[in-house]
């Protein structure tokens, strides 16, 4: 059976909802089924109790979702957009990340904050943005970006099971997507990378919806002889450095994939430390793909001039490998 | 819990000195520099702390403000522990990662403080959340003072805990100066407790350097919530008899101001309560002599503590030891 991206993120909610009564949803409009419907129905099925309608109050509900993880529940907190996450920073940042270091380890903040990022349609600059990277950079974190409906299911799973404070980011362009239940019953750990699409000659690291985007990338390069081999981060904090490495041993050359803008994104990590633990490997540079700096515009061509796309990992590519 | 006997008064009258002569012994060892950082006292506040957290439970869940020793002591937690995290020692509540600010003692129900004034508003509403939705009879606790009132998760706090109904207890210690500036400077609005009536939350402003009165005022509102009517707001208006910080100079306070403020110790409040009930001055001397050793004695033993292992300084970064290896 297919499902789209928010079906299997309702299933996944639906079944962790079922499995452990501390599991409890809440956000704007979560009970009536949220802005993309992703909890449609559960407030009926699981009790409004359990899924909970906020007010649009993002730094109370942060903290509210922050201090009910303290104390025995397990939030999943849907920010309906990253760039609202702004009002949850507070929180985020200096409650919640830290307060089991604070504490000296006698607490723990099982909590996820859902939330929906990225461009398309003409969301334009306040509903579009990929601001992850601010997010990498606060220990005690986790941060999680799928990138295909199957991947959501297991990591929104495993993210919920895991027992740390979560930032589970959706991108919007991925909503309608299909795809299967993944096989068999184990979830995907939180901290793995995959690899999206085994090649031999230059490595593409990818996530979220940029993952699709290299993938039709590497359908290109094959037309060109080149094997581009794919990597799914999944995870974002923490990076999956050895699978990277294991990748960038074959490849000799790597290239990081990314929505965000270029300066101090995630790729800029990731470059600094292939650069630094892998220098010996390489046989050129380390090349990143992402947007121009700039906030997202409005009209379509705007948007589409802006957004990196498969053609830019191509151009990239080619360019650097001169074939 | 029934009205206090003469000896309950005369056990808070302990904890007022207790929290007293701690913060005094914070205030010594911070500006000999034995203290790290910039420990904030809550001098002359301390029968709100008392007044509120006596009639509280172990379960029952406490967060405080950056000016917090006093809730936590009043709330139980062990003296020599406290002030070991003060002083940041292995031995401290929090083993020296949190300090003065963070203090968090999950076994005695002190959830913890917070540098960020108004920061942990929304947290103590998520615990009377998960009291409620666990079904439990216990409830939340939060201090701030009225410099939170220029925060607008405050207010978006009192909108959720109404229409939740959550068994919380907001406390406003009203000292009249956020940090440095004046409340006729830094709002509109006289009293606090003038921010519940619109949500319908109920409330009372109060002084709050009566004991007494303070006592009576918490017991009704912990029986409402315990009742499950939904939030409450207590609004004590009291006085900083310290600085902002331990070595503030307190420039922006007129002599005059600082007398008055001595006039209305809580202590002394108590004490001349006490006499005219009949209790000898020596008996209330051995009741603070008492205190006093207790909290000289907890003090020297948190000083000889070990200090923490600078080889566990990544520890409890996460609680999944497979991610604890995060390069930074």
């Amino acid at each position: 059976m297919q499902y789209t991206f928010i079906d299997i993120l309702r299933r996944a909610l639906d079944e962790e909802l079922a499995r452990d009564p501390t599991v409890h949803l809440l956000g704007e409009d979560v009970a009536a089924g949220g802005a993309f419907g992703v909890t449609r129905g559960l407030a009926q099925k699981h009790g409004s109790a359990r899924v909970r309608n906020t007010p649009i109050s993002e730094a109370a509900i942060t903290g509210l979702a922050t201090g009910a993880a303290l104390c025995g529940l397990k939030p999943v907190l849907e920010i309906m957009f990253i760039d609202f996450a702004t009002l949850s920073m507070d929180c985020l940042v200096n409650q919640t990340a830290k307060y089991r270091y604070m504490s000296g380890g006698q607490l723990a903040v099982p909590l996820v904050v859902r939330t929906q990022a990225g461009a398309a349609g003409g969301a334009a600059a306040q509903h579009s943005q990929s601001l992850e990277a601010w997010f990498i950079h606060v220990p005690g974190l986790i941060v999680v970006a799928p990138s295909t409906p199957a991947e959501a299911y297991g990591l929104l799973k495993s993210s919920i099971r895991l027992g740390e404070p979560v930032l589970f980011i959706e991108h919007k362009r991925l909503y309608a997507m299909k795809g299967e239940l993944p096989e068999g019953g184990e979830l995907p750990p939180i901290g793995r990378a995959r690899i999206a699409r085994p090649g031999t000659d230059v490595t593409v690291i990818a996530y979220s919806a940029m993952v699709q985007t290299a993938l039709e990338a590497a359908q290109e390069l094959a037309q060109h002889g080149i094997s581009a081999e794919i990597i799914d981060l999944r995870t974002l904090l923490p990076l999956d450095m050895a699978t990277i490495a294991a990748s960038v041993v074959k490849t000799h050359r790597a290239l990081i994939a990314h929505e965000a803008v270029r300066n101090g994104g995630v790729g800029a990590e990731i470059a600094a430390r292939i650069g630094s633990d892998l220098f010996d490997e390489l046989d050129g540079p380390v090349l990143r793909v992402g947007c121009p700096f700039a906030p997202i515009p409005f009209a379509p061509e705007l948007e589409r001039a802006l957004l990196p796309g498969s053609a830019d990992i191509v151009r990239a590519v080619r360019e650097e490998l001169r074939r | 819990m029934t009205d206090p006997t003469l000896a309950d008064w005369k056990r808070m009258y302990g904890a007022l000195w207790r929290i007293r002569l701690f913060e005094a012994q914070v205030q010594r060892l911070a500006a000999a520099g034995e203290i790290p950082g910039f420990p904030h006292l809550s001098t002359g506040q301390e029968a709100v702390a008392v007044g509120v957290c006596s009639q509280l439970e172990r379960e029952d869940l406490l967060f405080t403000s950056h000016r917090g020793h006093g809730h936590v002591l009043a709330k139980g937690s062990d003296l020599q522990a406290t002030f070991a995290e003060i002083l940041g020692r292995q031995t401290g509540l929090c083993r020296g990662r949190g300090g003065s600010m963070h203090l968090v003692d999950v076994a005695n129900g002190v959830l913890g403080a917070t540098g960020v004034v108004a920061g942990n508003l929304a947290l103590a509403a998520g615990a009377a959340w998960a009291a409620q939705a666990q079904g439990g009879k216990n409830i939340s606790v939060v201090f701030f003072g009225d410099g939170a009132t220029g925060a607008g998760v405050l207010h978006e706090t009192l909108n959720l805990a109404a229409l939740w109904r959550l068994p919380v207890l907001f406390v406003c210690e009203n000292n009249g100066v956020a940090e440095f500036t004046s409340r006729e400077e830094h709002s509109k609005v006289k009293y606090e407790s003038s921010f519940a009536a619109p949500y319908d939350i109920a409330a009372k402003t109060i002084d709050g350097n009566d004991l007494p009165t303070v006592w009576a005022a918490a017991h009704e509102a912990i029986e409402t919530l315990r009742r499950g009517m939904g939030p409450y707001l207590l609004e004590c208006m009291t006085f900083r008899m310290a600085g902002h910080y331990v070595g503030d100079s307190q420039r922006y306070r007129s002599k005059e101001d600082l007398a008055e403020i001595r006039e209305k110790c809580p202590i002394e409040r108590l004490k001349r309560h006490l006499l005219a009930r009949g209790i000898e001055p020596e008996e209330l001397d051995a009741i603070s002599d008492l205190g006093k050793n207790d909290v000289l004695q907890a003090v020297e033993r948190a000083r000889a503590a070990p200090r923490p292992d600078p080889a566990t300084v990544m520890n409890d970064v996460y609680r999944t030891p497979a991610l604890a290896a995060i390069p930074g």
